[in-house]
């Protein structure tokens, strides 16, 4: 396990609150060793902020394995960074060369306002969910689980895109900033399962209206999306999201 | 002795009668009654959920910017549930003798059968909110195999099944925020308790996007915060897992229960320099078919495969050949240590072992050159064919490993060690989940109640729902029943104001320090003296030096530490100096405890005190009891005990050889 160490700039977006406008400022961090994490990198950075009297940058961040959907910086103009399938908190040093200078900014969204430097805030996202996003069963009311087979092929697509993060990498990455694959991602988890038929028309209604509503851009179908999503959802989710939309307007009564 | 206010009868009619006798609020009374959730991991979220849906108004709690995120999300295994789908013998009886056998024989006999007999409601409640199992061809649920027991009985969705039943219970909560019967505060954080005539009645949190302080009434405070592994600094818990709402209920007079009792997991993917910031666990299943070795020689530099075989210490094989790379956790991250410890670690920290694939990868390609009836084959061929094999089943954790350390695990040993990643100890409840204060509960990681010294992997899942779900609903019921005399109370109430100012006054008193020392570099030394002296093994004399050592850093951070930027404003280093104070404080209660248990029993091993073999040993005669502190003041603790009485299990050495 030979490792190496690098010397780096990072040219970082800074923004005290929404109502300030940002700027870059450029930064240089030294002895950066390939073992390390992104996240552990910009640790480094901001230890050396507050020891030298300026200001840590603002990030989230939290489980760092890449599941919890927390992080989320746009690095050298991809969300995540460079590699494919992977979140911002499991992208390794090892990625980057001595003498790199890397861009680091916030998703960029008018319906991810920024809070502060690389934070925006995306409880958007979670109004989209309470529009629809879920089963209305209460607690105690369910049958034994296996009452009701389910195609293992079935169950195996639903859970392919249940597996979002909600991280919005889908938002930073569409030029019209458009949330059609994270929406897409939950109406087709709980369309592809029989527990979810009784809403299949109400949700699909109601969801987009709250999408449209947030302020998120319309899909134009070029992909960049799935590109990027960390959890490789699939934009097949996206044509089934529209599936459903139109039959639900359809067959409205 | 503390009472836990279990039911008397029959053990597996105690919960049955329970539920049969126990005091209801009418729903118009619900609907005038206001509850506090502080955190929404598995816990949270199902209490939140549930509580609303009974029509409770509930007000929930996050520190992250949504729900979702909380750190249950991580669980990769499964959920345990007594469902017997497999017709192998699993039953309720069977799923609560595993629990307490796997606990060492120190967790409650009548929360451990309820938890048991819940399991199943568990499984068929997440199915209906449409959880996507892993199911068999034939369209039902599949099962699969867990460390402790000889039953199938673990139920999963791939490697994140954390992840699917917390958005499973994110969205049962979110549908009650949009109905209007939870009100969700996420980029919050709880920094007190409030108590009026001894009752808690409300808390005081921080907006973390704005640093105001709010005050929030709710006839009951629930906490399910998760656990403190975070007080080790490394650990396989999220970056923002912190033990403030718990320490700040336990300074508020709830007792603290069995702190030093932590989980430390054998695989997990090394640290890998000073900079490491968090640990990542590899799945346990690997240990099955991998060889874990160190050099024989002391400091050996040599890449692995440039180590001849005679050269390479296969210690667990050596030491224990009766069960060789499969002993238990404990034994297994023991062993590592102590091969660390004495020199013979690998890898950059030299805190590393391998766990090496090469001759399964050869095994089972000799496998398939039979199978496929071949002749002639060349080792190169057979290593071919095995590594596909080995692809097959691990595949995914390979992938993993590969990501995270840039090395290929099918050409070079994997480099692993213990990791800590789950603390049974928590705050004491009753058999309500009830704190010693009234009002003021527990639930999930945070409660200390149903995993004695050690956990059962996939029970964790299992417990987080098991209290949100289907056991606070039925005793915060008991409690509220008699609270619908009392009106409201306003938070202009003198104990809302004098609380608000305490708060206040700590983050004042924190941000003028203005010292020299980074909230990270204090929660490093912190971590390093717990892991040190308070992990994987303790003994009396390392203890006090910990508490002393733990005491003068405490004494340091308040007069060194440096937060930068201001109190009113999105501020995550003043955050963390706010959790990392009560990590420290925490830190010394865990040596004391530690200290105080003269045994060894699960997670807890006492140098003095093992068998003649390096195994635990149990006092049962002295320390059968859960040990309860009452914080008194400064370094000051009172120990309250629990008796722990087993009427149907019959405790006994557990015998690995």
């Amino acid at each position: 396990m030979s490792h190496t160490t690098m010397n780096l700039n990072l040219k970082v977006w800074r923004q005290k609150n929404a109502n300030t406008p940002g700027a870059f400022e450029m930064y240089r961090v030294e002895n950066i060793s390939d073992e390390m994490s992104f996240l552990e990198m910009m640790d480094i950075l901001n230890e050396q902020l507050i020891t030298t009297g300026g200001e840590p940058v603002a990030f989230d961040h939290d489980c760092r394995e890449g599941i919890c959907g927390m992080c989320s910086m746009y690095i050298n103009g991809k969300p995540h960074g460079p590699w494919q399938a992977n979140t911002t908190c499991q992208l390794h040093m090892r990625a980057f060369k001595d003498n790199d200078t890397i861009v680091i900014e916030p998703w960029r969204a008018n319906a991810f306002p920024i809070i502060k430097d690389l934070t925006v805030d995306r409880s958007a996202f979670d109004r989209i969910i309470q529009a629809g996003g879920y089963v209305s069963v209460n607690t105690g009311n369910a049958v034994d689980g296996n009452t009701l087979p389910i195609e293992k092929a079935k169950a195996d697509e639903a859970f392919a895109a249940a597996m979002c993060i909600g991280c919005g990498a889908c938002v930073a990455a569409c030029k019209n900033s458009s949330a059609m694959l994270f929406l897409s991602a939950k109406v087709s988890h709980l369309a592809l399962l029989p527990q979810g038929g009784p809403e299949r028309k109400t949700r699909v209604t109601n969801m987009v209206a709250q999408l449209d509503k947030e302020g998120f851009g319309a899909c134009t179908n070029t992909g960049a999306c799935e590109a990027a999503c960390p959890k490789e959802i699939s934009i097949a989710n996206i044509a089934r999201l529209n599936k459903e939309y139109i039959v639900a307007g359809l067959t409205s009564e | 002795m503390i009472d836990a206010k279990i039911p008397t009868g029959d053990l597996d009619k105690k919960w049955e009668d329970y539920k049969g006798h126990c005091k209801l609020v009418n729903p118009a009374n619900k609907r005038k009654m206001e509850v506090i959730v502080v955190g929404t991991g598995l816990a949270g979220a199902s209490a939140a959920a549930s509580l609303g849906e009974m029509g409770y108004k509930v007000k929930a709690f996050c520190f992250q910017d949504s729900p979702r995120r909380a750190h249950s999300i991580a669980a990769q295994g499964g959920i345990n549930a007594a469902k017997n789908y497999q017709n192998d013998g699993d039953s309720v009886f069977r799923l609560f003798y595993d629990t307490i056998k796997g606990g060492d024989y120190r967790a409650r006999e009548a929360n451990v059968h309820r938890l048991a007999e819940v399991s199943t409601n568990i499984i068929d409640q997440c199915v209906a909110q449409g959880v996507p199992f892993a199911r068999e061809y034939g369209g039902l649920l599949s099962n699969r195999s867990f460390g402790g027991t000889q039953v199938q009985r673990t139920f999963y969705a791939a490697g994140q099944t954390g992840q699917q039943l917390l958005i499973g219970a994110y969205q049962a909560l979110e549908r009650q925020v949009a109905l209007g019967n939870v009100q969700m505060f996420a980029r919050h954080e709880m920094l007190d308790v409030v108590k009026v005539d001894g009752k808690a009645k409300g808390i005081i949190a921080r907006n973390l996007v704005t640093g105001e302080l709010e005050r929030h009434f709710g006839y009951a405070v629930l906490l399910c915060t998760g656990g403190y592994g975070n007080v080790f600094y490394l650990s396989t818990n999220a970056m923002g897992s912190n033990v403030t709402a718990a320490w700040k209920a336990h300074k508020q007079g709830a007792y603290f229960a069995n702190p030093c009792f932590t989980q430390i997991h054998p695989t997990c993917i090394p640290v890998s320099g000073d900079h490491q910031s968090k640990l990542t666990l590899m799945s346990e299943s690997l240990r099955n078919d991998g060889r874990i070795w160190v050099p024989k020689k002391k400091g050996d530099d040599r890449k692995a495969n440039d180590i001849p075989e005679e050269e390479r210490d296969y210690y667990l094989e050596r030491r224990y050949p009766a069960f060789g790379n499969l002993v238990p956790r404990d034994v297994a991250s023991r062993a590592a240590k102590e091969r660390c410890d004495a020199g013979y670690g690998v890898g950059t920290s030299k805190q590393a072992v391998y766990l090496d694939y090469a001759a399964a990868i050869e095994r089972y390609g000799k496998t398939e050159v039979s199978k496929k009836g071949l002749s002639n084959v060349s080792h190169e061929e057979i290593i071919a064919l095995g590594k596909e094999v080995v692809k097959e089943k691990y595949g995914n954790l390979f992938d993993m490993y590969a990501k995270i350390t840039g090395e290929n695990p099918y050409e070079v040993p994997m480099r692993i060690y213990p990791a800590v990643h789950y603390t049974m100890g928590g705050l004491w409840v009753d058999y309500e989940l009830q704190t010693s204060v009234p009002g003021l509960y527990a639930l999930g990681e945070a409660n200390f109640s149903d995993h004695g010294a050690n956990r059962l992997g996939a029970s964790a899942l299992m417990q987080g729902l098991a209290d949100g779900y289907f056991v606070i609903p039925y005793t915060l019921g008991n409690n509220l029943a008699d609270e619908i005399y009392n009106a409201p109370i306003p938070t202009s109430h003198p104990a809302f104001e004098a609380a608000e100012k305490t708060v206040a006054e700590r983050i004042a008193r924190l941000k003028n320090i203005n010292g020299k020392q980074t909230v990270e570099s204090f929660h490093k030394r912190l971590g390093k003296i717990i892991w040190d002296k308070c992990g994987m093994a303790r003994n009396a004399e390392g203890l006090k030096q910990a508490i002393a050592e733990v005491q003068a850093l405490k004494k340091e951070f308040w007069s060194d530490v440096r937060i930068p930027g201001e109190i009113n404003e999105y501020n995550p280093e003043l955050d963390k100096a706010n959790r990392v104070a009560d990590f420290i404080e925490l830190g010394e209660l865990m040596c004391v405890d530690a200290l105080a248990r003269e045994e060894s029993c699960g997670g807890h091993f006492r140098e003095e005190y093992q068998t003649p073999e390096g195994e635990a040993l149990r006092d049962d005669e002295n320390f059968m009891y859960v040990a309860a502190w009452e914080a008194k003041g400064e370094h000051e603790w009172s120990l309250h005990k629990e008796e722990l009485k087993y009427d149907v299990i019959k405790p006994s050495q557990r015998n690995y050889k």
